[in-house]
């Protein structure tokens, strides 16, 4: 059994309302941290060794540490709650059932800043979340955890919920602040970055949900103690979204270092492979990241069992490697067809570019179409590279990491499984599938 | 100051300079093309990706090579810094990419549009595209809209570079249009067709680097390479009222802003002088404008290509075709 660290309580009922909560040893971490200086807390977040949950696995101490602190301008800590990555759903699972878990962590890291206000940036769609969110800021405040004169110590914090509209661009930081200022949710181009420039032109700090989250049980344990948990620079624990072909699909909190071979097939986590068929693929970061088929989903390049770390998914570069990402772990057993996961990814990238810079605005468009093309059993073996020529095109061409993100699914899925695209389109007759055909149409199955 | 190499050439330019002006310091042979930003227009740029160079030294201090491309209109320059454009491989290879990803969905209209001839589009397609197109889908297509009696929309055409959005945003004193949309189904609009009004909102043709903004007065009178532009001025009390006349025959065609070798108006003018002012007698005449390199409009006006000292023809990539 790992260490649950987020989750502890998850089996507790009632853990979203304050009274449980605060029973269970909840708001500990805000007592402890406002006898500290700001500066001890950053401190112990660094030696946790805490990485961005977000995708980027960016050290969270350092970027505490990055944050301008002139004189006289306000600070802001902002959470990104919107978690649009397709394949992963762990930080809804989090705030609807442990409302308070971010809270706590929101008020500890904002001490740690110095911020007096702080928003919690959530998607659109989880609007039902927003209640659950507003309902425990509200006991928040009336337990005097928020206000002015926080439990007496002088540090006053404000907090509030903003619902976006749904736009994945949003989750991009400097996009969503602009759209948490009230303007197009368009990403700005860096420099200046938030921590010198970011919400209404002041330092800001942005984190993931999951990463505020995590402040709470560092804080409590203290940073060298968190950092035994995981393996190498990969510390702590980690809560994965599972999806796909598996038995038991939904929210796990792993300790980083956990196999990726005993994560699918345990009874503790995915329960294997539905249906017992064989595994075929592996998204494990959301579907941005490069997809890994089954045996470089399970072994590195080097023969060493794939860890579920930042370190071991990426090992062996994109060639072979991937990245943990958001975690977002999307299991394909050797029923799906690739090219067609593609293009759902594809179309979800043309649907989502923001339209700001001429690569991703147009190249996603195309990619959509090409794949489109293939899967519709008109492609060439020209359509492939041409594909890949695009994709190529795209990365690191762009403004923000939209046009890496929607470049490497194609990238990988040609790269480890070409011979599926070009079976597509050597014989697209043998691919037509008729179910599919049969929905689109509206026809009844004969 | 900081010391830049671009291209192998060296410059000392004063510190928060762009690699762009930089390089455009030194001179067209180095400077990258630009779609989107706009010298007098500040926080333009970064959109349209075709500035983008390669940086293989970051400066003196941290001499790590940038690890991707940079889009060097909204990058400043260090002291130490070594820069690529015309000699490096990958922001060529890039700049392709763009600009086929920028006509896959332009209509190629040119033999039908007004801004053939002084389109920045045309010039950089000939430039660094490729002769022939990969995509064989259906391209995207909008409507055209009047906004007001003197401005047409002809979305298709649109690259969507902003500049017209920071125009309304820097020179007017409201804003009535913008981006609708995203994606590439992003188009400038009105929202509801609603009239561009106010007296700068000229400019914003003036600042379109293609034909999506054209001049109402103006459209189908004639090929611009058959107008002959004459540099004028009158005592204006809304702006500079320093113009160029465009004529055919004795007739103004058309009036427009100066326009510097980079195809930027320094000074811009109100729509009086622009739509309204359209006799010679309404005018002070200076002489025949000075052409830039750019565009057909300069054809035949055979100009000596100027290589910095330190470049030598053979470190420059050819240009298409």
């Amino acid at each position: 059994m790992g260490k649950k660290l987020l989750l502890q309580h998850d089996n507790v009922p009632g853990i979203d309302t304050y009274e449980v909560y605060r029973q269970q040893g909840g708001y500990a971490s805000v007592e402890k941290a406002l006898k500290m200086t700001s500066d001890e807390v950053v401190e112990e977040v660094k030696k946790s060794g805490l990485r961005g949950r977000g995708g980027a696995g960016f050290p969270t101490g350092m970027k505490w540490s990055f944050l301008a602190k002139p004189e006289g301008v306000p600070r802001y800590l902002v959470c990104n709650a919107d978690e649009s990555e397709p394949g992963t759903f762990k930080d809804r699972y989090l705030m609807q059932r442990h409302p308070h878990l971010l809270i706590e962590g929101m008020i500890t890291a904002s001490y740690a800043l110095g911020a007096n206000t702080a928003y919690i940036y959530i998607r659109g769609e989880y609007f039902y979340i927003v209640n659950i969110l507003e309902k425990a800021i509200e006991e928040a405040y009336t337990a005097g955890w928020l206000g002015d004169n926080i439990q007496g110590t002088g540090y006053s914090l404000n907090m509030y919920v903003h619902p976006g509209a749904g736009a994945y661009i949003c989750g991009e930081e400097t996009a969503l602040l602009e759209s948490l200022e009230g303007k197009r949710g368009n990403p700005r181009i860096k420099p200046p970055f938030p921590a010198v420039k970011g919400l209404y032109a002041c330092p800001t700090v942005v984190n993931n949900v999951e990463t505020i989250a995590a402040v709470v049980p560092i804080v409590n344990m203290g940073g060298d103690e968190y950092a035994k948990i995981g393996i190498g620079k990969s510390t702590g624990t980690k809560l994965i979204s599972a999806s796909g072909h598996i038995k038991k699909p939904g929210v796990y909190e792993i300790e980083l270092g956990l196999p990726v071979e005993e994560f699918i097939y345990s009874e503790e986590y995915c329960g294997g492979i539905l249906n017992d068929k064989k595994l075929k693929a592996v998204v494990p970061g959301g579907s941005s990241v490069p997809v890994l088929p089954a045996e470089l989903s399970l072994k590195t390049p080097t023969g060493e069992p794939r860890l579920m770390s930042y370190e071991s998914l990426s090992e062996g570069g994109f060639i072979s490697g991937s990245m943990l990402g958001s975690g977002g772990f999307i299991v394909m057993d050797e029923t799906t067809s690739i090219v067609r996961n593609l293009h759902t990814f594809t179309r979800f990238y043309h649907h989502e570019s923001c339209g700001q810079c001429s690569p991703c605005r147009e190249g996603t468009g195309w990619m959509e179409k090409i794949t489109h093309k293939i899967l519709d059993g008109h492609g060439t073996l020209a359509d492939i590279d041409l594909l890949w020529d695009i994709q190529r095109k795209i990365e690191g061409n762009t403004i923000c990491p939209l046009g890496d993100a929607a470049a490497w699914p194609v990238a990988a899925a040609i790269r480890h499984f070409r011979e599926e695209f070009e079976e597509y389109v050597s014989n697209p007759a043998s691919i037509v599938d008729v179910k599919h055909y049969y929905n689109i149409h509206n026809l009844v199955e004969a | 100051m900081a010391k830049v190499t671009i291209d192998g050439v060296e410059i000392e330019v004063p510190d928060g300079t762009s690699i762009l002006q930089a390089a455009r310091m030194i001179g067209p042979t180095v400077a990258p093309p630009a779609m989107c930003f706009y010298t007098n227009l500040p926080s333009s740029g970064g959109y349209c990706r075709t500035c983008m160079v390669e940086v293989t030294k970051g400066s003196e201090k941290d001499p790590r090579p940038m690890p991707k491309l940079v889009a060097s209109c909204r990058t400043t320059v260090m002291d130490g810094m070594v820069v690529g454009n015309r000699t490096s491989d990958k922001a060529i290879d890039a700049r392709k990419g763009v600009v086929e990803f920028l006509l896959l969905n332009h209509p190629l209209d040119c033999p039908i549009c007004d801004q053939a001839g002084e389109c920045h589009l045309q010039d950089l397609s000939y430039e660094n595209g490729s002769a022939k197109t990969r995509t064989d889908f259906e391209r995207r297509t909008f409507d055209k809209i009047d906004i007001g009696d003197k401005i047409q929309l002809h979305m298709n055409r649109c690259i969507l570079c902003y500049r017209c959005v920071k125009v309304a945003d820097q020179l007017t004193p409201e804003r009535v249009h913008g981006v609708m949309n995203r994606g590439d189904h992003s188009e400038i609009s009105t929202y509801i067709t609603n009239a561009v009004d106010n007296e700068f909102s000229g400019n914003m043709i003036d600042v379109c680097p293609v034909g999506a903004l054209t001049d109402r007065t103006f459209r189908f009178k004639s090929r611009v390479w058959f107008t002959k532009p004459v540099t004028a001025h009158r005592d204006c009390d809304k702006c500079c009222g320093k113009v160029v006349l465009w004529y055919k025959g004795d007739d103004v065609l058309r009036v427009t802003g100066r326009k510097d070798q980079w195809g930027e108006v320094a000074e811009f003018i109100c729509n009086t002088c622009r739509f309204d002012k359209k006799r010679t007698d309404d005018w002070v005449v200076e002489g025949p404008t000075n052409l830039s390199r750019h565009s057909v409009i300069s054809a035949n006006h055979y100009e000596k290509l100027v290589v910095p000292n330190e470049l030598t023809l053979n470190d420059i990539k050819p240009l298409n075709p």
